[in-house]
């Protein structure tokens, strides 16, 4: 490679996949093909620079400069307690909890250990269940994903989900994503889920880190299977405190008829989040909704980059991203929605909405619509604007404060994307993060 | 209650008002007519504090308060209420947690406890039912999808819910049908007391059969050019503003 950024830690990536864990004895690894492969791909390209289109907005030059090792620590797990977890429960949420703790399956933490519907297992043992090989790695394109290369490379652990045909999942899985590190991390959990036939399941993933000072950079990669008739809400909250990195390659597979809905929540605190969700429409007669609501501010960058791929007739789509964007915060929206020549009868819709609440704030946001078919109906848009004055005065002028009319304000705008997370107490934990946040914004 | 003296305001370079003088006592309700363009609504923004204009001479007291000197929202908590010509419509704002937020706003501004739920349900619903407004409409947005008149009537709603010390209702008698103009005179007057005064702005005679003012004013090109009592509404249904403009370019020659 001509330059490379990141040299260091690219360096010590490169080192890790030689010498340390797939040494040539490790090639029994179920995976070892898929590692190979991937780890070329990434060898050759390196992290990806802002050359890259999909990376033009996001320059991770400055996030990636930071002495991180990529291994953590034994006694680093020791000071998480059951309490620690509590936490981070939902208020009103009856859930299953899975905990994880720098993206490894932690039992003892963990109420839940699935049963006759669902299977749950640390990806690092399912090497030898019958579906994680089909499945493990099928639709990531890691040929132009260096980022999710990387992953599929050196991934160490993560969850393997697999729920039975027929099986309804009773209640949510809420996945506490715990980091724990007193030193540096660069991390990459890899998940898979595959909901067979006419299953039903809802996740609710949240994160957090133990160690707020040290810089916790994450790098994974979800799979997510949705089979014939199958339906999977998903709800992703992300949050995190300053030195908190994700870079979130979300891959969904939906078969025949099946029904997938993602709710992801961005509030403030990350550096840097990437979300890359890719929808593959491999079969006719799916649906699949996309809401997203982002706020940023201090020098946060959000960046969310989704694709939607319809390759067989009869499916519909719908996108629908808020930002919400105050201080010297920087959103990047990049949404694709591709309509293959055989996908006739698609009906694809995609918004990006973002109000800027500083001069300072900045959106790039760019909706893109690629048809090959010619009986489709497709829409995408998107806004960038400020508050209304009229409405602002409006709210004043009834004795409103300042602070509260913008407040309200801010509420109304998120409130068709909020209003849509279906489990109402996640819904209701969003919509007081919100007023959180407004209150420090606005005091 | 509310004293005006020698009002000037602009927006941008554009001067409006050009020296109101107006003063309104507890318990009096006063009508401000005048042809379109000539500065009503600029007169009840600038009592309210819309931004874009600026004073430029002369002052306005609410009771003992300048005015001019305080936030939109202050003024609010001092006791003025503006009924908007064209009320906004504001999506995802719900009309109740709207109402609530205001009246709980106002209420800490006086030193008052928040209203808890039930009282607030309570007042809520005897206030609907003295401006006769449909309760459906508290858990809509506000005024989103209303119509002309139902904006209106929200207006006069939120007047009752806020009891304010001196209101200003611009045109809210036009676009209301016969019978929603009646029920809205009705509750403005069952409103009225000896310890409040509304103002309101009108092109129609027939408001003021319902709520007969004490004082009609004449308002043309920033200036109140006329000032009598109810007759004088009776007189300009009668004769247009003409002759007022004309007696107005005299003076200007003299
Ligand atoms: N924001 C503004 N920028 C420029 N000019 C303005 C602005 N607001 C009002 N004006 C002008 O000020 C003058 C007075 O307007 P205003 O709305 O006060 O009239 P009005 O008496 O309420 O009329 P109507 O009876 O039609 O409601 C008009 O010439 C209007 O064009
Ligand atoms: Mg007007």
């Amino acid at each position: 490679m001509a330059t490379q950024i990141a040299a260091t830690l690219y360096n010590k990536l490169s080192e890790d996949f030689k010498h340390k864990r797939f040494s040539p004895e490790e090639a029994k690894d179920a995976v070892y093909a898929l590692r190979e492969k991937s780890f070329e791909q990434f060898a050759e390209k390196g992290f990806p620079s802002i050359k890259n289109e999909d990376w033009k907005y996001t320059n991770l030059v400055s996030f990636l400069k930071d002495d991180l090792q990529t291994e953590v620590l034994a006694h680093d797990y020791n000071e998480v307690s059951p309490a620690t977890v509590k936490q981070y429960f939902i208020e009103g949420l009856d859930a299953h909890t899975l905990v994880l703790i720098n993206g490894e399956l932690n039992v003892s933490l963990s109420t839940f250990h699935g049963d006759g519907t669902v299977s749950i297992q640390a990806i690092s043992s399912a090497v030898d269940t019958p579906d994680y090989l089909p499945y493990i790695g099928k639709e990531v394109d890691v040929k132009h994903n260096s980022l999710a290369a990387l992953n599929s490379a050196l991934f160490k652990d993560g969850l393997f989900i697999e729920v039975k045909a027929n099986g309804v999942v009773d209640k949510p899985l809420h996945i506490i994503h715990l980091n724990c590190s007193a030193s540096g991390i660069f991390l990459q959990p890899r998940h898979l889920v595959v909901v067979h036939k006419n299953a039903v399941l809802n996740i609710v993933e949240t994160f957090a880190n133990i160690h707020e000072e040290s810089v916790v950079w994450l790098n994974s990669v979800t799979e997510v299977y949705v089979e014939e008739n199958a339906q999977v809400n998903h709800y992703v909250l992300q949050s995190g405190q300053v030195n908190t990195r994700m870079v979130n390659h979300t891959e969904i597979t939906q078969k025949k008829h099946s029904l997938y809905n993602n709710y992801t929540a961005t509030l403030p605190g990350a550096d840097l989040v990437r979300n890359n969700l890719n929808v593959n429409l491999v079969d006719n007669n799916t649906e699949t909704h996309l809401f997203g609501l982002y706020m940023g501010a201090g020098h946060q960058l959000i960046d969310n980059h989704s694709t939607v791929d319809h390759r067989k007739p009869n499916c519909f789509s719908n996108e629908h991203y808020k930002g919400i964007l105050a201080g010297n915060a920087k959103a990047v929206f990049n949404g694709k929605v591709f309509v293959r020549q055989e996908a006739q009868k698609t009906n694809a819709f995609q918004q990006n909405n973002n109000l800027l609440l500083s001069d300072k704030a900045v959106v790039d946001s760019k909706p893109q619509l690629e048809i090959f078919a010619d009986d489709v109906k497709c829409s995408h848009g998107s806004t960038i604007g400020q508050f209304s004055k009229e409405a602002l005065f409006y709210l004043q002028s009834r004795g409103i404060s300042e602070a509260s009319a913008r407040g309200l304000l801010v509420q109304a705008f998120a409130f068709d994307v909020v209003n849509k997370f279906k489990l109402a107490p996640v819904r209701e934990h969003i919509e007081k993060q919100i007023t959180h946040n407004l209150e420090q914004w606005f005091k | 209650m509310l004293t005006i003296k020698n009002l000037h305001a602009q927006v941008e370079e554009k001067k409006i008002l050009k020296g109101i003088n107006l003063q309104v006592n507890a318990g009096e309700v006063h009508a401000i007519m005048g042809p379109n363009g000539s500065g009503k609504s600029s007169l009840a923004s600038v009592l309210a504090g819309r931004q874009n204009f600026e004073v430029t001479e002369g002052s306005a007291l609410l009771e003992d308060k300048d005015l001019l000197d305080l936030s939109p929202e202050d003024r609010a908590r001092e006791g003025l209420f503006l009924a908007f010509q064209y009320p906004v419509e504001i999506p995802g704002v719900s009309n109740i947690n709207f109402l609530k937020t205001a009246l709980n706003e106002i209420r800490a501004y006086k030193g008052l406890q928040p209203l808890d739920a039930r009282s607030f349900l309570a007042l809520t619903r005897e206030r609907q039912k003295l401006v006769e407004f449909d309760a459906q409409f508290t858990n809509r947005s506000l005024n989103e999808g209303f119509s002309g008149g139902e904006k209106k009537r929200n207006e006069i709603f939120q007047l009752a819910m806020l009891e304010p010390k001196l209101s200003i209702l611009d045109e809210t008698d036009s676009g209301l049908d016969i019978d929603a103009l009646r029920i809205v005179s009705n509750g403005v007057n069952k409103l009225r007391s000896a310890n409040n005064a509304f103002i309101l702005i009108t092109h129609y005679q027939r408001l003021l059969d319902y709520i007969v003012p004490d004082f009609v004013h004449v308002l043309y090109d920033g200036r109140i050019i006329r000032s009598g009592t109810k007759e004088l509404a009776l007189e300009l249904e009668e004769r247009g503003y003409d002759w007022l403009k004309e007696e107005v370019a005299l003076q200007g020659q003299l």
